[in-house]
């Protein structure tokens, strides 16, 4: 460090405008602390690539193979299901990244920061969850508009193509963005219960990933009627084109990962204002 | 915001009265009551693990207090509506995300009371990190990252100072440089309050102490009254050229002597007067006779040596004060 001498002669203080804390003001602050981290971008980036590339990628796959396959694969075989294949792989980014709006914030100490900036505490969380929904939301809007678009065309090879008017597709590639966004806020709630990245990370991976395959092990008859609770069944109802006897209707089961993510976020809430940092 | 009859930089009370906060079973800090006031430097002294900067977390909100009240201006820091503007502080571990630039956490800050963007540069210049405010703040020294803290303290322009251990990591130059810093801010009526356990920094930069271990207040008063009063009973430096005979005849006198070097005694519980006199009567030559004051460093190993919380081993500790073998 050398530029230190001149800066004895800098006025501390300016014209400085004071104004008070509000919740538009931490909205942008959380804007801004957003899109300055590398990780950040990365996983966004990765969120996007998945979500539009890997519905093309299997549809050519698949047609590719289309005389080889299964005819029961054949008969089943969805078009909305297939160009919105990739959020299997999205919703990984997207809990990661949610997860890591708050505890990046604890492992490296920012919190304190933050709090001292903001000492009422919910505004930020608020802002987070909505900032960061609001981005899921509209990366993701545009990824499954994509995949949608770019795999029908690819689907006509054998003519098991559908359009954006047919109306599940609609509702299919607008849920993508709408689970997306919801499961962001899913996530930043799991980071602030936590607090620990690592922590954090298991425990969404725990829930999404982990529990439907421990589901699968169970006799038939209770994986049917556990099944459409799960936080995974009960969210992606909204972003797909088949329903089952034994899932929820797509609001319907949007409407229940709706309501786990809000009991998850006001739980956090209520700790969040209690904890020391 | 500020009543008219101050001017605009008439730092508040900070008031702590009866502050107590507890861990599970361990008491960090123990009915602890004082104030700091403004206009001048007032150093927080204790050693590691003393409770300084739990202190200072609970008069930031960032943990609560399990009793008692910590207070600015009359108000728990909790209901400051811009608190950037009331108190500027930076904590000893860094507060600050690694992965972010020094511009971008200072810009984050900024808008959640929206404070333009002139103003982080202004900052930035003023701590003299303008060359690399776009890197990312992991690279930074800790030096760096010091000044970035004060960058952040000083960005809402507020009238209250709050520093833990503000010189860890500088080098002298930065140093000087944050001292005469503090000063200055003082000076211009702030309040300014900084914890540290490097005694002879506190000496060069605050006025007054609030001295505490284990939690609990040893002292709270100026920094000449608390080497003063941990000067009492001090000891007599004596040089001489007969120093064993000297040693011998003082010892007689049931006097505690301990030798310093080849030549040099240091005498506890005789008067410069009385050590001249016993000179006189055995007819030996004292070449230098002169009454040592602690300096701050004994003052406060002899006032909190009884409350440091881990003891270092038996060889580190500090022999100036005691019985030298």
């Amino acid at each position: 460090m050398s530029a230190t001498s001149a800066t004895l002669d800098t006025p501390v203080r300016a014209a400085v405008t004071r104004g008070r804390v509000t919740q538009l003001r931490v909205v942008r602050s959380e804007w801004t602390k957003l899109w300055s981290l590398r990780s950040t971008r990365w996983s966004l980036l990765a969120g996007v690539v998945a979500m539009a590339g890997l519905g093309p990628l299997i549809a050519t796959f698949q047609m590719n193979r289309w005389a080889r396959l299964d005819p029961g694969d054949r008969l089943h075989f969805n078009a909305i299901n297939t160009s919105l294949g990739g959020y299997h792989f999205a919703q990984l980014a997207i809990g990661v990244l949610g997860v890591l709006v708050l505890t990046g914030e604890y492992s490296t100490g920012q919190i304190r920061s933050t709090f001292m900036a903001v000492p009422k505490r919910l505004p930020v969380l608020w802002a987070k969850a909505g900032t960061f929904a609001a981005v899921a939301f509209v990366l993701m809007l545009i990824s499954a508009l994509v995949a949608f678009l770019a795999t029908q065309p690819i689907l006509t090879q054998h003519h098991v193509q559908t359009t954006l008017g047919h109306a599940p597709a609609l509702r299919a590639v607008i849920g993508a963005a709408l689970y997306m966004a919801v499961l962001g806020v899913f996530a930043t709630g799991l980071g602030a219960l936590v607090r620990n990245t690592a922590g954090g990370i298991s425990l969404f991976a725990g829930l999404l990933f982990v529990l439907p395959g421990v589901v699968n092990i169970l006799p038939t008859s209770m994986q049917n009627a556990i099944n459409p609770y799960l936080p995974s069944v009960a969210g992606a109802t909204i972003l797909s084109g088949t329903h089952d006897a034994h899932t929820f209707s797509a609001w319907g089961g949007f409407a229940l990962f709706c309501g786990y993510t809000a009991v998850v976020l006001l739980v956090a809430a209520v700790l969040l204002g209690r904890r020391d940092t | 915001m500020v009543p008219a009859a101050r001017t605009a930089h008439t730092g508040p009370m900070i008031t702590v009265e009866n502050l107590t906060k507890r861990y599970g079973e361990k008491v960090a800090v123990d009915d602890l009551s004082f104030q700091v006031k403004p206009g001048i430097v007032t150093g927080f002294l204790g050693p590691n693990g003393a409770g300084k900067s739990t202190t200072m977390r609970l008069i930031l909100g960032l943990d609560a207090p399990t009793s008692g009240s910590a207070t600015i201006d009359g108000r728990s820091y909790l209901d400051f509506e811009a608190p950037l503007h009331e108190v500027g502080a930076i904590l000893e571990a860094r507060a600050i995300h690694t992965g972010r630039s020094a511009y971008n956490h200072l810009l984050a800050l900024a808008q959640t009371h929206g404070i333009a963007r002139s103003r982080v540069n202004e900052v930035i210049e003023v701590v003299g990190l303008q060359d690399v405010a776009r890197q990312r703040v992991g690279g930074f020294s800790l030096g760096m990252g010091q000044r970035l803290g004060v960058a952040a303290a000083l960005l809402g322009d507020p009238r209250v100072l709050i520093l833990d251990e503000p010189a860890n990591g500088l080098d002298p130059e930065g140093i000087l440089w944050i001292r005469t810093l503090l000063k200055r801010l003082a000076k211009e009526g702030r309040t300014v309050f900084l914890s540290s356990h490097l005694m002879a920094e506190m000496a060069q930069t605050a006025e007054r102490l609030v001295v505490i271990g284990r939690g609990r207040l040893i002292a709270d008063t100026t920094v000449e009254e608390f080497v003063r009063r941990a000067s009492t009973g001090a000891a007599v430096r004596v040089v001489s050229p007969q120093a064993t005979a000297l040693r011998d005849a003082l010892t007689a006198k049931n006097a505690r002597v301990d030798s310093i070097e080849r030549g040099v005694l240091e005498v506890h519980g005789l008067t410069g007067q009385a050590i001249g006199e016993i000179a006189l009567a055995e007819g030996i030559v004292l070449a230098e006779l002169t009454p040592v004051q602690a300096s701050l460093e004994q003052a406060f190993m002899q006032l909190t040596g009884e409350t440091v919380e881990y003891h270092a081993a038996s060889t580190d500790e500090p022999t100036t004060l005691r019985e030298a073998a």
